[in-house]
């Protein structure tokens, strides 16, 4: 019998391969890998590319991935595999804009930037008061009807 | 003939209600089992990362990134996650409750606080109660992709690497059960570590890095917080299902406990009427 390590490979939307293998490779950064169980602990990024996994009995299954980052460990082995492409000025160009809607919301509002916890509290217990009433009130119509 | 004309218009508006209410809870209901699939399907990524996590703990890297560094706090980042809309019961309003307690703790501790908020009513909120956002991100709907949420995230992690925050919160509801739903507080960074948590292997080891160490501790550690706030998020939507299908579903009680009471009194001013009449013509025939 030969040797196998387990393998995961997942998405942060969902888990895409779990189980046993005896090869692995995959599109690091610094060209691509192939790892064998008992191989050294490694971290590395990954490119877009395929994870080519060799299982138990000699299979053979692909998956693309765009990404992501590939932990080596000697019996086991974890691709953090990125659901989209990423790129340095896509995620910038995204900071920006949330940034921006806070600012334009802040200005449409205009609030100032101290938090007013007395408005917020007092607010909070009257919506809390509220919903506990509510509670009791229906409690007493239940307990009021049978 | 007219009789309780008025009630009868009530009745009728309280079942149209009752229509929306009741079909609002089968919604929330088929919603809410998907958003629970999701919601483990996210699960794996998360429990993974956690684990490379630990284990980085326990390696001996030769480099220290500044994500694990606990620096002295003059500022903290709060990012809050709440829902779009409402009728979802007293959700949003005991996630504020817990956001409230928290800020007024750093504030009594002279910490400042800059926000981030996720979602509409968290917007609306902090619109009304002041509290500077540094960035908002709302309409992510029911399935949200975890590239929605990078933008706003990007903010508050650039602020903790420049040095302008020293701590980063997380703050949503977490699903119990469907009954249940706690808003609950994670910190995010610096990174707390439990160095008891996972196999400790007893000898100094350390990871091979490519291309080295800082890029990838660098994305590793970006990739850690992401997915933790895009768990929330996911788990947040859960909970608003959840609490909206058991909101609507006593709204939908509650109207039809309205409308057999108004059935009553609309029954008993009809007989009264009829006993009138009656009377009216059995004395008007006794009379001729």
């Amino acid at each position: 019998m030969s040797m196998t390590m387990h393998v995961n490979i997942v998405s942060a939307e969902e888990e895409i391969f779990s189980g046993t293998v005896e090869q692995v490779h995959a599109p690091a950064v610094m060209g691509e890998v192939g790892i064998y169980p008992r191989h050294t602990q490694m971290l590395t990024r990954l490119k877009p590319g395929e994870v080519r996994i060799i299982r138990e009995g000699g299979e053979e299954e692909f998956y693309f991935i765009s990404g992501g980052i590939l932990e080596v460990q000697p019996h086991i082995v974890t691709v953090l595999a990125d659901t989209a492409l990423r790129a340095k000025d896509v995620d910038e160009e995204a900071a920006q804009e949330a940034k921006r809607r806070a600012e334009q919301s802040l200005q449409e509002g205009g609030n100032s930037d101290e938090f007013d916890v007395a408005a917020a509290e007092s607010q909070l217990a009257e919506a809390i008061a509220m919903l506990r009433t509510v509670e009791h009130l229906r409690k007493k119509l239940k307990g009021g009807r049978s | 003939m007219a009789i309780g004309k008025e009630i009868r218009t009530q009745i009728k508006s309280v079942q149209n209600t009752q229509k929306i209410t009741s079909a609002m809870e089968m919604v929330a209901a088929s919603k809410m089992r998907k958003a629970q699939e999701r919601m483990s399907a996210t699960r794996p990524y998360a429990d993974n990362i956690k684990r490379v996590i630990s284990h980085l703990a326990h390696s001996h890297p030769e480099y220290k990134h500044p994500f694990m560094e606990i620096r002295e706090v003059k500022r903290v980042g709060l990012i809050v996650i709440s829902t779009d809309r409402g009728l979802c019961g007293g959700l949003n309003t005991n996630l504020f409750k817990a956001a409230t307690l928290a800020m007024k703790d750093w504030m009594s501790s002279e910490f400042e606080i800059d926000v981030c908020v996720i979602g509409q009513k968290g917007v609306g909120f902090f619109k009304r109660h002041g509290g500077k956002i540094v960035s908002q991100k709302t309409h992510i709907g029911d399935t949200p992709k975890i590239e929605d949420l990078l933008g706003s995230i990007k903010v508050m992690i650039d602020a903790f690497s420049n040095g302008e925050i020293d701590q980063l919160h997380l703050l949503h509801n977490e699903f119990v059960n469907t009954m249940t739903q706690t808003p609950t507080r994670h910190h995010l960074l610096p990174l707390q570590v439990d160095e008891s948590e996972g196999e400790n292997l007893g000898y100094h080891w350390d990871y091979i890095y490519e291309p080295d160490a800082k890029d990838v501790l660098d994305e590793t550690l970006m990739r850690y917080v992401e997915s933790l706030v895009y768990q929330g998020v996911v788990e947040n939507i859960a909970c608003e299902q959840s609490a909206r299908m058991v909101a609507m579903k006593a709204a939908t009680d509650n109207a039809g406990d309205l409308i057999s009471d108004l059935e009553l009194v609309y029954n008993k001013a009809r007989q009264a009427a009829i006993t009138q009449e009656l009377s009216e013509i059995v004395s008007g025939a006794a009379a001729v």
